[in-house]
C-alpha cells in the first residue's frame, strides 16, 4: 500500500474494487464501513458482484468480469470532460499527461457501458464522487489484477488517482491489499526471479557485483530467472528439473491444474517442505516438515509495508527445525555453509544488505512494527510514499487500451466465471480445512449463481452441477444468491477435491505474469449429465 | 456538549446551588428574564477559558484537551476509574453505571465516561458517595441472572465483575436473584452465549455495530426482559454474524466465551505470547494464550496498530491447525510411488545429493519456491540459497495466485 491502513479514515472518499473486502481482509473492511457509516465518507464499491461490502456504498457498480480498464478510463474521461482534474499536482508532480488524456478520449459513458454494463449516468455520478473530494484512497485486490491485462489496469487506477492529486497525500493512495501474511515480505527478500533483497534488478551489473561482496561469493547469476508460472512450462519441456518448493501449494493455487499437474510429474526431482502433506507435497519425491508460525521467531511485513514480528508460543513438532534451518543445514550439506545463530542474526544480515530495512532490527520492532523505507537506525519509517515527490521524481501516467479477456463467452461456454475465497477459509486450505469450526461454516465448494441462470440450466439451490471449462471439469453444488449478476458464476478456489482452478486460464498477464483466474468461461449442468 | 454546559451552568449559576432546575445556557441564553445572568455566566465562562485547560481529579490540578472526557484525563494521569460498559473506539454510553465519579456543585453523581472535561472542574474519583453508588451497581449487577458460581466460571480471574466485586467488597447477597430468564446458545462452532451472566453492559453490541460494523446484534426487549438479540432473535449461526469474536474480546464477564471454554484452561491460567496472524495480510497483533505446550486462545492485541484488538474468524478461531495430529513430523521419501518415513540425516543428503547432481550438469535447471507463508528472515535465506549455491536466479513464490 501506498498508504497505511488507519489512512482509509482519514479519506474523503473511498473507492473500492476488485476485493471483496468483508471476506478477503475483514479487520481492514471494518475501517471502510466505519468511514461510510459514522464518518460520512464517499463508498463507491465496484465488483462484479453483489458484494457485503456494496451495503454500505454511497455508490455502486457491478461491470462485466474483465471490464477493468474500461471503467477506469471512463471515468478520467468524465472527470477531464468535465474539468475536476487537480491541474496544478498535473502539471507540478507527473508526466505524460497528454498521451493519457488521448488514450482515454474514447472511453464515453456510453462505450464504458456497452463493454461493463455499467450504466452511463452511474459511471459519471462515480467520476464526480471520486474526484469531487478532497482526499480520495483508492483499495484494490486480485480481482483487479488477475486478469492478461491486470498490470494495465493497476496502472489505470494510479491514473485515476493522480488526476485527482491522490498520491503522496494523508488519506490517499492507491492501496493493494495483499492476501497473504507475509507476501510483501518475500517479494521485498528477493524471492522473486528479477531482484535482490529491496528489489535491486539481479541482471544489473552493479547491483550483482554489491550482493556478491555481501555475500563473499562469486559468479552471481545475471541472468533473471522464470516465474512460477512458466517453472510449470519450463518443466514440461524438461528445462527445468528440479524444484524445491518451500510452504507452498501450487497444484491447488496454480491455474489451469490439469496442466500445472503434468509439470510437476514431469519433473526429475521434487522436495517440499510443509507442514502437513498437502497435494504438492503428495506429489513430491522428498517431503520435509516444517514449523508453523506459531512455533518460531521473524518477522512478517504486512500490506502496509510494516515489518512486524512473529514469536515462538509452543514447541513445534518434536526435531522439526525452522525452515530457514532446514534450508541452512542444506546448504552446507551442498558444501556451501550458511551458518547463523539464530532468526534474528538473519534478520540484521538482511537488513544490512537491504537498504529499505538498514534502520530496522528486532529491537526497534518490540513493541510496534515499523514501515519501511527505514534506512537509518533514527529514522522513524514511512508510512506515506510519494509524498512531496515520487520516488522517481515525476508521476508517470501510461495511456491504457482496453483488451477484452483471453477466454470470452460463446454459445458453447456462455457464463463468466470468477474466482475468490470466502470468509471462512484461507488460500488453498491447508491450514483452514483442518479447523473444525470453520470447515462447519463453510464444510464445501459451490457454485454460486443468479436466480435467472440457475432457472434457465434446470438447476436449483443445492443440486450438484457439473462446471465444465475448455480445461478440465468439477462437481460443485449450486449456490443460488442475490449477490451474482445474470451471466456470471463464482467459484471459491480453496477445495482441492472440487479445484475451481481445474477450470481457470492459466494465460499470463505479460508483465506481472499473473495468471487469468478472474475470468474464463464454462457451460454448467446438473451432475447427472457428468454421469452420462 | 450538553453536560459542557450543565457543568459550567453548576459553576456560575447561582440558582444551581439552591436545587433549581437547570437548562444548558444554550437554551437558557433564548429566555429573556435571564439575560443578565447570561452575560455574567459568560464573562466567568470566558475567563475560564483564558485560563489553562485544568481540572481537579482527587486533589490533582490536571490538564486536559477540549473534548475529553473525565474518563480519559483520569486514565492518562493513572487515575483508576473503574468501567464496565466503556469500549475504546466506540461513543461512549453511561449504561453500567460503575464510572460514576462526584463533581463538585454537581447534583448527582456523573458517569465519568461520558461528560467532557470542563476548566475548573472539581472531581473526587472514590469519595464515599461514589463507593457507596458503586457497590449497588454491583450488588444488582451480582443480583441479576447467575453469579453465583465463580468457581467453575471460564471468565474467573479474568472478569471485570469480579475484580469490581472483591475491589468493593461486594457478595452480592443484599437482594433476591432475578434468575435466569433465557437459556445458554451454543447451536455454533465458535461462541457461547451464557445469558444467565449477561450485564447488558452493551459492549458486545458497540464492538459488533461500531467497531467491526457488523451490525448483527442489539438490544432486544425492555426492561427485564431485556436481552442482547440477533436480527428476529434468531441463533448467532442462523443471523448475520460472521464470528469474529469482537464481542467475545468485549465481553467483560462471562456472558460470551468461546464455545470450548469450559473444557480448556481459562485466559487466566494462560501465558500471552504477542505475535502477528498469519492468514491475510493485514498482518493483525495477536496474542496467543498458552499453556502447557498448546494455544488454547487467541486475542486480538489493543494497543496497537494495524488491528487495535481486533480480528476476524480465521485469526481468532482458526488456530487449532497449529496442534494438528495431521502434522507432518519426520521427513519422508518416495520409493516405489509410496512414501516412507527417514531421518532428517538420510533426507537431506538425498536433497543435497540431487540439487548439486541436476544443478552441476545443467544451468538452471533448479527452482525454489519460496513462500508468502514464512517469514522474512526465511525468505531471505531461500533466495540465498537459490543464488548462492544453486547458482539460480529461479527463485519465486505465489504473490500472483
Amino acid at each position: 500500500m501506498t498508504n497505511p491502513i488507519s489512512d482509509i479514515e482519514k479519506a474523503d472518499v473511498i473507492l473500492v474494487t476488485g476485493s471483496n473486502t468483508t471476506e478477503t481482509h475483514p479487520v481492514i473492511s471494518s475501517a471502510i464501513k466505519r468511514a461510510a457509516k459514522f464518518g460520512g465518507k464517499g463508498l463507491i464499491v465496484i465488483d462484479p458482484r453483489e458484494i457485503t461490502l456494496k451495503q454500505y456504498a454511497t455508490l455502486k457498480m457491478a461491470p462485466r468480469p474483465g471490464g477493468d480498464i474500461a471503467w477506469i478510463n471512463g471515468m478520467i474521461h468524465v472527470i477531464l470532460k468535465e474539468g475536476l482534474q487537480a491541474k496544478e499536482y498535473i502539471l507540478d508532480r507527473t508526466e505524460g499527461f497528454d498521451a493519457m488524456a488521448e488514450a482515454v478520449a474514447p472511453f464515453t459513458p456510453e462505450y464504458v457501458e456497452k463493454i461493463t454494463g455499467i450504466p452511463g449516468n452511474t459511471l459519471v455520478e462515480a467520476a464526480r464522487l471520486y474526484a469531487g473530494a478532497e482526499k480520495g484512497s483508492i483499495l484494490y485486490c486480485m480481482g483487479i489484477t488477475q486478469h492478461i491485462n491486470g498490470t494495465n489496469a493497476v496502472k489505470s487506477l494510479a491514473n485515476l488517482a493522480m488526476v485527482c492529486g491522490n498520491l503522496g497525500i494523508e488519506g490517499g493512495g492507491v492501496n493493494p491489499l495483499r492476501g497473504q501474511n507475509n507476501v510483501q515480505g518475500a517479494c521485498d527478500m528477493g524471492g522473486l526471479p528479477d531482484v535482490y533483497p529491496g528489489y535491486r534488478k539481479v541482471h544489473d551489473e552493479s547491483h550483482a557485483q554489491t550482493m556478491e561482496k555481501a555475500w563473499g561469493v562469486t559468479g552471481l547469476s545475471r541472468t533473471p530467472g522464470i516465474t512460477a508460472t512458466d517453472m510449470v512450462d519450463a518443466a514440461i519441456d524438461g528445462t527445468l528439473k528440479a524444484l524445491y518448493v518451500i510452504g507452498e501449494n501450487p497444484l491447488v493455487s496454480e491455474a489451469d491444474l490439469n496442466h500445472t499437474e503434468k509439470g510437476f510429474h514431469n519433473l526429475e526431482f521434487l522436495v517440499v517442505q510443509d507442514i502437513f502433506m498437502t497435494e504438492t507435497a503428495q506429489a513430491a519425491n522428498v517431503v520435509l516438515p516444517a514449523l508453523c508460525f506459531a512455533e518460531k521467531e521473524g518477522t512478517f511485513t504486512n500490506t502496509e509495508r510494516r515489518v512486524q514480528r512473529v514469536r515462538k508460543a509452543v514447541d513445534g513438532p518434536e526435531g522439526v527445525p525452522a525452515d530457514w534451518e532446514i534450508v541452512c543445514d542444506l546448504a552446507r550439506r551442498m558444501g556451501v555453509p550458511m551458518e547463523f545463530k539464530s532468526a534474528e542474526a538473519i534478520f540484521t544480515e538482511l537488513a544490512a544488505v537491504t537498504p529499505a530495512f538498514s534502520g530496522l532490527s528486532y529491537k526497534r520492532i518490540e513493541k510496534e512494527g515499523i514501515p519501511w523505507p527505514c534506512p537509518t537506525a533514527d529514522h522513524p519509517g514511512t508510512p506515506r510514499l510519494h509524498v512531496g515527490s515520487f520516488a522517481k521524481g515525476k508521476g508517470t501516467f501510461f495511456p491504457i487500451e482496453w483488451t477484452p479477456p483471453a477466454e470470452v463467452t460463446d454459445a458453447e461456454y456462455p457464463l463468466a466465471l470468477t474466482t475468490g475465497r470466502v470468509l471462512y477459509h484461507y488460500h488453498t486450505g491447508t491450514m483452514t480445512r483442518k479447523s473444525k469450526g470453520l470447515n462447519e461454516r463453510s464444510p464445501e465448494c459451490f457454485v454460486e449463481m443468479a436466480g435467472s441462470d440457475a432457472k434457465n440450466l434446470g438447476l436449483s439451490d443445492g443440486t450438484l452441477a457439473t462446471v465444465t471449462s475448455r480445461r478440465g471439469n468439477i462437481k460443485a453444488r449450486v449456490k443460488v444468491s442475490r449477490r451474482m449478476h445474470k451471466g456470471t458464476v463464482f467459484i471459491p478456489f480453496h477445495f482441492a477435491e472440487a479445484a475451481a482452478n481445474r477450470l481457470t486460464n492459466a494465460k499470463l498477464d505479460p508483465d506481472s505474469k499473473i495468471p487469468e483466474f478472474k475470468v474464463c468461461a464454462v457451460r454448467i449442468g446438473s451432475a447427472p449429465e457428468a454421469r452420462g | 456538549m450538553w453536560h459542557t454546559y450543565l457543568i459550567s451552568a453548576f459553576k456560575t449559576n447561582p440558582l444551581a446551588t439552591r436545587g433549581v432546575c437547570i437548562l444548558p445556557t444554550a437554551v437558557v441564553s433564548f429566555l429573556p428574564w435571564q439575560t443578565s445572568l447570561n452575560q455574567k455566566t459568560d464573562k466567568v465562562r470566558l475567563e475560564m477559558e483564558h485560563k489553562d485547560k485544568s481540572m481537579i481529579i482527587d486533589g490533582r490540578a490536571l490538564r486536559f484537551t477540549e473534548g475529553e472526557t473525565i474518563l480519559e484525563v483520569a486514565r492518562r494521569n493513572h487515575i483508576d476509574i473503574p468501567t464496565l460498559c466503556h469500549l475504546k473506539g466506540a461513543t461512549p454510553t453511561g449504561a453500567c453505571r460503575v464510572c460514576v465519579v462526584e463533581v463538585e456543585g454537581a447534583r448527582t453523581l456523573m458517569t465519568s465516561c461520558t461528560v467532557p472535561a470542563t476548566a475548573g472542574m472539581v472531581v473526587h474519583s472514590e469519595s464515599p458517595e461514589v463507593i457507596r453508588s458503586r457497590r449497588m451497581t454491583i450488588e444488582l449487577m451480582l443480583t441479576s441472572g447467575r453469579h453465583d458460581d465463580c468457581l467453575v466460571c471460564p471468565s474467573s480471574g479474568d472478569c471485570r465483575l469480579q475484580d469490581l466485586a472483591f475491589r468493593y467488597k461486594v457478595k452480592g447477597a443484599t437482594f433476591t436473584p432475578s434468575g435466569v430468564k433465557y437459556p445458554m446458545e451454543a447451536a455454533n462452532p465458535f461462541i457461547l452465549r451464557d445469558f444467565s451472566k449477561c450485564i447488558l453492559c452493551g459492549r458486545c453490541v458497540q464492538a459488533c455495530n461500531e467497531v467491526q460494523v457488523n451490525e448483527a446484534i442489539d438490544f432486544g426487549y425492555r426492561g427485564a426482559e431485556a436481552k442482547i438479540v440477533t436480527k428476529g432473535d434468531r441463533a448467532l449461526k442462523d443471523s448475520d454474524c460472521v464470528f469474529c469474536g469482537e464481542c467475545v474480546q468485549a465481553c467483560p464477564v462471562a456472558a460470551l466465551v468461546p464455545k470450548n471454554a469450559r473444557l480448556v484452561p481459562r485466559m487466566s491460567e494462560t501465558r500471552a505470547v504477542k505475535t502477528t496472524c498469519s492468514y491475510c495480510g493485514v498482518g493483525c497483533q495477536m496474542n496467543l494464550h498458552v499453556k502447557n505446550n498448546r494455544v488454547w486462545h487467541v486475542t486480538g492485541c489493543e494497543e496497537v496498530a494495524p488491528n487495535h484488538g481486533s480480528l476476524c474468524v480465521k485469526g481468532r478461531y482458526g488456530f487449532d491447525f497449529i496442534a494438528s495430529e495431521h502434522r507432518l513430523t519426520t521427513p519422508l521419501i518416495k520409493e516405489n510411488g509410496a512414501f516412507r518415513e527417514a531421518s532428517w540425516d538420510e533426507a537431506l543428503d538425498l536433497t543435497a545429493r540431487r540439487f548439486k547432481e541436476i544443478a552441476g550438469a545443467h544451468a538452471d535447471a533448479v527452482g525454489v519456491l519460496t513462500s508468502a507463508r514464512v517469514t522474512n528472515e526465511e525468505n531471505y535465506i531461500a533466495q540465498k540459497f537459490a543464488r548462492t549455491v544453486l547458482k539460480t536466479n529461479n527463485i519465486d513464490h505465489c504473490a500472483r495466485l
